[in-house]
């Protein structure tokens, strides 16, 4: 099977001698959805800078749908549409050269490259924009300009660097939701984000890099399922004293509770446990429950705990290190 | 993939750049030029008398006019291609299959599009001051395109190694102002003493100046063929460090 991104002991080290890219290992199937995640410094911009040559690496393998990008880069180019993270495109230019151009560099007719701007710009809803210099769009609109340029050359690969970093959530909903479109279309997405609650709205699969080692590469599914607590916040009916919710809490339950305040209780609930007891243990005691929510983002819990552990073991290992030195 | 089409986008992006700003990049050549015409032209120039069988102001529009090509050409793509990295919107031409050489052809097209243009400008300016004898077109358009190509190969290489934009205008201030100044413009180098002369046989716009001069007036300080040959030297030589730097990514890929 061709997949529509193979990486092989890719190593990336800066002139400094920063190792950014510790020879790592990944895959991507065609149209998948799939989320690089990490935390700043982590190797993720390094990761896709080499995929689309903006970064020379130092060692490995890239193959994009097959075409190794050491002997056939123009032709693994022509693969890749590219979302960068800062604005890269001429802010004196308007929006229409700016994709008629980009469609050129990929030997897309000026004809076609006006219909395909045409498309994207309404799509994307800068229409009105259409000749307006690039530096008259606000931050939102500057990123949907690099989307519609992305996609000029209808790429089998889109790589979307933080996308909707800096916009709001309706706009960001919104892009979601043509990024859902274009992945449907059978365009493989690769995206990185800050926004983790948007990786797993998103993605199938996942990558979590960190210190320029893939720490975790896996379906999202799979990893959400190694989520063993999760907390829920329980808003109550304000007619309770705090009193009579520490009794209930201080009361011996299977399900451990938290007092909050007056009218919130927070419940840590593992595999094992689900809500309906929680439901039957909180009606039985006449506590009304106005409405619950996740403490915090599932892939975000983990994300912290991976990282953590990543962290405890480079930390045990230099802490060994000393101890063997001395 | 179609390399005429990413060719010609780059190319007209670059002439869409310099035309969006004609204030700023045909019409100062003109009003300089101009002044030239009336300073070293016609209120000093009428004192020298004739240089080469020629009067003076006959004798110094085509090297005015090749000034104003150099200076132009190589301009366009220093500024021009500096901005784009600057800005990173060289990264749309980085990411996408463009031939390195189609990168540097476009550039240095674009430069020589300016180049000629305000060369064209010039010599219509030149008109209102001076009656232009034409000897050889040929070797006028052969020197003038040769001559923007070579300039504007090396306003990309001063383009791709700046770092700021202090650095385009290092070259043009220390180095091509005093060649060009010292390149025959005003002067024929046989009127120096023969050190002299010698010390500007190394200079390559003297070639230039010269064999563009012969174009116009058929007179030379040195042959047309040692011109060209110097000038096909230094865009191969050019040509090939542009495609190197490009090729390894210096200045441009991390």
């Amino acid at each position: 099977m061709t997949y529509a991104l193979e990486i092989s002991a890719l190593a990336k080290t800066y002139k400094g001698g920063f190792q950014a890219l510790k020879g790592i290992d990944l895959t991507v199937k065609q149209g998948d959805f799939f989320a690089l995640l990490g935390p700043n410094g982590a190797g993720k911009s390094t990761s896709i800078g080499v995929i689309t040559s903006l970064v020379n690496k130092t060692a490995g393998q890239v193959k994009i749908f097959g075409y190794d990008i050491d002997t056939d880069l123009e032709k693994a180019k022509s693969y890749i549409g590219l979302v960068p993270q800062e604005f890269n495109f001429s802010q004196f230019e308007p929006l229409v050269n700016i994709l008629v151009n980009q469609a050129g560099y990929y030997g897309v007719s000026k004809t076609v490259a006006l219909q395909r701007a045409e498309k994207y710009l309404k799509q994307l809803e800068l229409w009105d924009k259409r000749d307006e210099p690039a530096r008259a769009l606000s931050g939102g609109m500057k990123r949907r300009l690099m989307i519609a340029r992305a996609l000029m050359h209808e790429p089998k690969m889109l790589i979307l660097d933080e996308p909707t970093a800096g916009v709001d959530i309706e706009l960001r909903r919104s892009m979601w939701d043509f990024l859902r479109e274009l992945n449907e279309q059978g365009i493989t997405i690769i995206l990185t984000t800050h926004y983790l609650e948007e990786a797993e709205m998103l993605c199938r699969n996942i990558a979590i890099i960190d210190g320029g080692e893939i720490v975790e590469d896996t379906s999202m599914k799979k990893l959400l399922a190694q989520l063993d607590v999760e907390t829920f916040v329980f808003d109550l009916k304000p007619n309770l004293s705090l009193a009579v919710l520490t009794e209930f809490s201080a009361k011996s339950h299977a399900i451990a509770y938290r007092v909050v305040d007056d009218h919130t209780l927070e419940v840590d609930l593992n595999k094992s446990q689900n809500l309906n007891q929680v439901f039957e243990q909180l009606s039985a005691a006449n506590i009304d429950v106005i409405s619950m929510r996740n403490k915090s983002n599932r892939l975000e819990a983990l994300f912290v705990s991976l990282i953590n552990k990543k962290s405890n073991i480079t930390q045990a290992k230099s802490e060994s290190a000393v101890v063997g030195a001395n | 993939m179609n390399n005429s089409i990413a060719l010609k986008s780059i190319l007209t992006k670059e002439i869409q750049r310099f035309t969006r700003i004609w204030v700023q990049t045909l019409v100062p050549p003109a009003i300089t030029i101009s002044l030239y015409f009336v300073i070293f032209g016609s209120l000093i120039g009428s004192r020298i008398g004739e240089m080469g069988g020629f009067d003076y102001m006959s004798f110094i529009v085509p090297g005015l006019i090749m000034m104003s090509v150099i200076t132009n050409s190589y301009s366009n793509v220093a500024s021009s291609f500096f901005s784009a990295k600057w800005q990173r919107n060289v990264e749309e031409m980085l990411v996408a299959p463009v031939p390195n050489w189609v990168i540097v052809a476009g550039y240095v097209g674009g430069g020589m599009c300016r180049g000629i243009l305000v060369g064209l400008i010039v010599t219509i300016v030149s008109l209102f001051f001076v009656d232009i004898q034409l000897h050889n077109i040929w070797v006028i358009i052969a020197t003038v395109s040769l001559t923007s190509a070579t300039f504007a190969l090396g306003g990309l290489i001063n383009a791709i190694f700046a770092g700021s934009f202090d650095d385009i205008s290092i070259i043009p201030t220390f180095l091509l102002t005093p060649l060009t100044y010292l390149g025959g413009v005003f002067y024929s180098i046989s009127l120096l003493p023969e050190f002299w002369q010698g010390v500007s046989q190394i200079n390559p716009i003297v070639y230039m100046v010269n064999a563009f001069r012969y174009g116009f007036l058929g007179i030379s300080d040195v042959s047309l063929v040692t011109a060209f040959a110097v000038i096909g030297f230094f865009i191969v030589t050019l040509f090939t460090i542009a495609m190197v730097l490009i090729s390894k990514g210096i200045g441009l890929r991390s």
